[in-house]
């Protein structure tokens, strides 16, 4: 008798269940037969429940706002966007900021799974080097900053190093945990078949992990977007970071929220990226009911 | 082999690996590979660590930080479970919330600061406020995720046998959430203490961040060192006893049960 899989039994009953689960926003276009009507009537649906919270909050936004000066109306904070970030700013700060978080983020996901492969697999080799990567992992990232300023300056180079150095070990660790976790049966099944090298890594091992990869990946994304806040805040002419926090010190409040606006929807489209490329990777493991686990 | 003679080669392994860290960083500056002004040897950075822990000073900042840490963990805590499991429970309630929850989650909590710093000033309160709303999206995620996972043939067994709302809480969505609950404990127990840091370093809260960009700005490389391993270590105490507690939490859990020390 295994322990391992207890859910993975009832494939049918889970596979009705998964859509119950992603059912909320999902449930309208699962059904090809359901007609025009229904089809109309769900999208409708969808779109009251996607915007009757918010459209409820801005509202109380817009009735307590004007009784602080710390807290514009929407109205003044929207101009403040339009005008802030519609400009040259989106060329100069926006976007190398985005850039630098995307290949700092690129680098520390190669690293991560690089590395975390073989760790994973050699229980030596684990064991030799968790506690030193549980070190690197505590400490918290922002206080790298100070001192990857000393070594490799203030420019680019710095704020990329910055965020590979926070990113990297939450993936790092979570491969390592995932590939330690690899089905027992299903890795002697590998062996049975002779299934080795590469389509091994790639079926089994990369496959196998990919939950808990994709949970280390997650984690790093919001590190980084921290980081590569953090990393302009300290020692930078340009970039988002810095934007915001000149506008604090010039008390120009309305553009200050515009710019933690900004950051809100930039962090919003990367976590919407990141969920298609979960749902695209992750697919399999949905379907299996095995999320349980 | 006896379950301790595994932990004890385990620990040898460890130590080793701890050990050729140390080496390195003690042969990286003294071969002059990195000037040692900007990487000083492990053995310094030890000896000045050392050298703060017997000032007061240095306490008093750890305290500041850990209390910062502990207080907002348990609000954000708090709140996240409760908010998680009635948005979880009240039907409808998710599809309402989710877009809200959507937008809200990723805003980097550090896209907070300049409205913390004009808000509190260089104190506790900036801390709390990064604090807490980082760590309250990563309970209440995995809050939601974990009253999702309820068994729906469990649920609907639950419901045609009468139980009333509040002891299928109890019973079934309580218990199935209760491993992602700690999961997210866990992941809000290490960015809280990040974020913790972070308002120190950045606003300049009284604490342990404080502490670093001080030493950063006065040119004292060793002790910048010196804290940011102290730094790790606490994230290190931070992450064994939120281990320590879901471990006894789940005892009772299949995936806690099975899992044998190699």
């Amino acid at each position: 008798m295994s322990a391992t899989g207890p859910p993975g039994d009832a494939r049918p009953a889970t596979a009705a269940g998964d859509v119950r689960v992603r059912g909320a926003g999902a449930a309208g276009d699962a059904r090809p037969g359901g007609g025009v009507r229904v089809r109309v009537l769900g999208a409708v649906r969808r779109v009251v429940c996607l915007v009757a919270l918010p459209a409820l909050l801005v509202l109380l936004w817009w009735a307590v706002s004007g009784s602080s000066f710390y807290l514009p109306g929407p109205a003044a904070v929207g101009r403040a966007f339009a005008e802030t970030w519609f400009s040259a700013r989106l060329l100069d700060d926006v976007l190398p900021s985005v850039g630098r978080l995307l290949a700092g983020y690129a680098l520390a996901a190669l690293l991560g799974v690089g590395l975390g492969v073989p760790i994973g697999s050699s229980p030596r080799l684990r064991a030799t080097l968790e506690p030193v990567l549980e070190f690197f992992r505590a400490v918290p990232p922002p206080v790298l900053v100070p001192l990857i300023m000393l070594l490799a300056g203030i420019d680019t180079p710095m704020k990329v190093l910055v965020i590979v150095s926070g990113c990297v070990w939450p993936i790092l660790l979570n491969t390592v945990e995932g590939v330690r976790a690899l089905d027992e049966v299903l890795a002697d099944t590998c062996r049975m078949y002779g299934i080795s090298g590469m389509s091994r890594l790639r079926w089994f091992v990369l496959r196998g992990a990919s939950p808990q990869i994709m949970t280390g990946l997650r984690q790093a994304l919001s590190i980084g977007i921290i980081l590569m806040v953090i990393s302009e805040m300290f020692a930078s002419s340009s970039g988002l970071g810095f934007t915001i926090v000149l506008f604090q010190r010039q008390f120009q409040i309305a553009e200050m929220w515009s710019g933690i606006l900004l950051l809100g929807l930039l962090g919003l489209g990367l976590s919407l990226l990141f969920r298609r490329l979960e749902r695209w990777v992750l697919a399999w493991y949905h379907g299996s009911g095995a999320a349980r686990a | 082999m006896t379950r301790a003679d595994g932990s004890w080669s385990r620990l040898g392994h460890g130590a080793a690996g701890l050990g050729g860290l140390l080496l390195l960083m003690e042969a990286v500056p003294r071969l002059g590979l990195v000037d040692e002004r900007f990487l000083p040897p492990a053995s310094r950075i030890l000896a000045t660590l050392a050298g703060e822990l017997a000032t007061p000073g240095l306490w008093i900042a750890l305290g500041q930080t850990m209390r910062g840490w502990a207080a907002g963990l348990a609000l954000a805590f708090g709140a996240a479970v409760v908010t998680g499991v009635v948005i979880g429970v009240v039907p409808g309630l998710r599809a309402l919330t989710s877009s809200t929850v959507e937008f809200l989650r990723p805003i980097p909590s550090v896209a907070l600061v300049p409205l913390a710093t004009l808000l509190f000033g260089p104190s506790l309160g900036s801390t709390l406020m990064l604090v807490v709303y980082a760590a309250f999206w990563q309970v209440l995620i995995q809050v939601l995720y974990g009253v999702a996972a309820v068994d729906p043939v469990a649920s609907d067994t639950a419901r045609s046998y009468g139980l009333s709302a509040w002891s299928r809480i109890r019973r079934l969505v309580w218990p199935t959430a209760l491993p992602y609950v700690m999961t997210g404990l866990r992941l809000a127990a290490a960015v809280a203490f990040i974020l913790a840091v972070t308002a120190e370093l950045v606003i300049g809260s009284p604490g342990l961040g404080a502490q670093i960009q001080v030493a950063q700005s006065s040119g004292a490389v060793p002790t910048v060192y010196a804290l940011i391993v102290l730094a790790g270590l606490v994230g290190i105490a931070v992450n064994a006893a939120v281990r320590l507690l879901e471990r006894r939490v789940l005892a009772w859990h299949p995936a806690v049960r099975s899992e044998v020390p190699a």
